[in-house]
């Protein structure tokens, strides 16, 4: 039973940081075709970290805000609640190099092998959006 | 039937073992069926006495696996009411489909009309749909009601001169709804059209007669009815099969081969390019003669009672929903349910822990999942060796989910 303690429940049926943000620099809906759970990530993305923002310092650039949508089970919904916690102010290259196990040490219990793409949907979702936005087949 | 249960469960070995230290409940049988032990002897046998490849081999061990072999179409042929070259076999009840779709598509033309229903399995539905995406065909859906029943009402105007291949599943996966495909046939050949039957979800369950409902092709697969997985079965009346062409081709499926041209082979062989699942198949024939020997009518009553009584439990339970049709003599031993807004993997995994195994999400069948206007569901499904007191034990488990969730 330990998949589901008071902490991912309480994250379940209280996500933090759902909704949506105005004018995301990054947005990405992403499913899970097994299941048909569904997030859709929205983020603003902050500049300032270099001074001219040409392509060549994309990868100064950080996470400002960012927030979800969707639906599905209190795994994946709790994962994706945790891990965006954790990302404001990160460097998007950074959360691109994040490993599955941030997700997983987040979660703090054990998931199993069938519910591993539930807890790592949200991540995926974030790292597919940057990719997209970094427009860099090199990345994926 | 109840006495012999007991009996029943000590034939399937793997209904012994312990899931998280918590006796075995296996109600997934609409994905898969448990086997019981002469089906794994059978195939133990062909690899350790008599391996070898079948046809045009001149030695014993050759002949052994060709009579074999052959001895499971004449045993499936029977199990249905057909004759053995009307029995192909395939993989799988997809591949069966696949092989429908591919051959039959190049006998119709642009604009023709192929028609199937909304409660479809991916795998009678994502076929189809790709022919005529390919070919230019129209594709028509007959509706599926709130209440998991196919519309026949608004059917019937789907039925037209340009309706050339009708394909419908016999009970639903997803519902368990028991489709009338004899009425279905019907107005199938009143138009002209060729009739398909999804029997994945009944031949396994009911007694099933390609006579009586007198289809074209019907489709089914053997590890849904305690036979090993890679066997699919196509059946087809023998002067349509003769009229398609070959949806694979290479060694088996031949008669004569030139370098300019080849010649099919008589069926059923033409449709079994390549050397054949043979242990599959001997599998398949022990699985055939084990549910035989209990008797189709028996295994149908037992799940009847069986379904029954979990709609009743299942229904005393607070803030739960059952999909689909009332049990009875129109639904198949398969319950689809929602448990408060609880996810049907949470559901799933929560009752994994006390040694239940169900299945949960969209059943391959998203467009129904589309109608009914839900994301998934929690599926138990039944077969000849559940008890009452294992769907006591699905209730509990159902009861602790709530709690946790509560």
């Amino acid at each position: 039973m330990d998949m589901y303690m008071e902490e991912i429940l309480d994250h379940y049926k209280h996500p933090h940081n759902k909704g949506t943000v105005p004018n995301p620099g990054l947005h990405l809906f992403d499913s899970n075709p097994l299941c048909g759970d569904e997030q859709e990530v929205f983020i603003q993305l902050d500049y300032n970290q270099n001074n001219n923002n040409n392509n060549n310092n994309y990868n100064k650039t950080a996470i400002k805000e960012l927030k979800f949508t969707g639906k599905g089970c209190a795994i994946s919904i709790a994962a994706t609640s945790m891990l965006t916690d954790e990302l404001r102010g990160k460097n998007i290259e950074e959360v691109l190099r994040l490993p599955n196990k941030f997700v997983l040490d987040l979660l703090g219990v054990k998931v199993s092998a069938m519910r591993m793409k539930c807890a790592l949907l949200g991540l995926k979702t974030i790292q597919k959006a940057i990719i997209q936005y970094l427009g860099g087949k090199e990345y994926e | 039937m109840e006495r012999n249960i007991e009996r029943i469960r000590k034939d399937f070995p793997v209904l012994k073992r312990k899931v998280h230290g918590k006796p075995l409940v296996y109600l997934d049988n609409a994905a898969t069926t448990q086997k019981p032990r002469i089906v794994i002897k059978a195939m133990n046998d062909y690899y350790e006495q008599f391996n070898a490849n079948i046809h045009r081999g001149i030695h014993t061990l050759s002949e052994e696996a060709t009579l074999a072999y052959e001895e499971s179409h004449k045993k499936t042929a029977d199990f249905i009411n057909a004759s053995s070259d009307e029995i192909i076999f395939t993989k799988n009840t997809t591949e069966s489909i696949n092989l429908l779709a591919y051959s039959l598509a190049q006998q119709l033309k642009k604009g023709d009309e192929i028609l199937i229903t909304e409660m479809e399995h991916h795998s009678n539905f994502v076929p189809w749909q790709q022919m005529a995406l390919k070919y230019g065909f129209k594709l028509n859906f007959i509706p599926v009601k709130k209440d998991g029943m196919l519309d026949m009402n608004h059917a019937s105007h789907f039925f037209s001169k340009k309706t050339k291949i009708v394909s419908v599943s016999h009970v639903s996966n997803a519902l368990g709804t028991i489709n009338d495909v004899r009425q279905i046939t019907k107005m199938a050949h009143e138009v002209g059209a060729l009739s398909i039957i999804d029997a994945a979800q009944s031949v396994p369950h009911m007694p099933v007669d390609v006579k009586k409902i007198n289809g074209d092709f019907l489709v089914f697969s053997s590890h849904k009815m305690c036979g090993p997985t890679g066997i699919g079965i196509l059946y087809g009346r023998r002067f349509l099969l003769d009229t398609m062409e070959p949806f694979l081709f290479g060694g088996d499926m031949i008669r004569q081969v030139t370098k300019e041209k080849t010649t099919w082979n008589d069926l059923p062989w033409k449709f079994e390019a390549g050397t054949p699942n043979i242990a599959g198949a001997i599998g398949h024939s022990a699985g055939l003669k084990y549910l035989q020997k209990i008797g189709l009518e028996k295994i149908r009553k037992h799940e009847v009672s069986l379904t029954k009584y979990a709609h009743e439990q299942l229904g005393k339970l607070k803030g739960i929903t059952i999909y689909g049709v009332p049990e009875g003599e129109g639904k198949g031993g398969i319950v689809s349910f929602n448990l408060d807004n609880i996810h049907p993997h949470d559901v799933a995994t929560i009752l994994d822990t006390e040694g239940i195994a169900i299945r949960a999400g969209n059943h391959c069948a998203m467009p129904l999942m589309k109608v009914l206007g839900i994301q998934g569901t929690s599926r138990a499904s039944f077969y000849v060796y559940n008890t009452f007191e294992e769907i006591d034990k699905l209730v509990a488990g159902l009861q602790k989910a709530s709690k946790i969730f509560g």
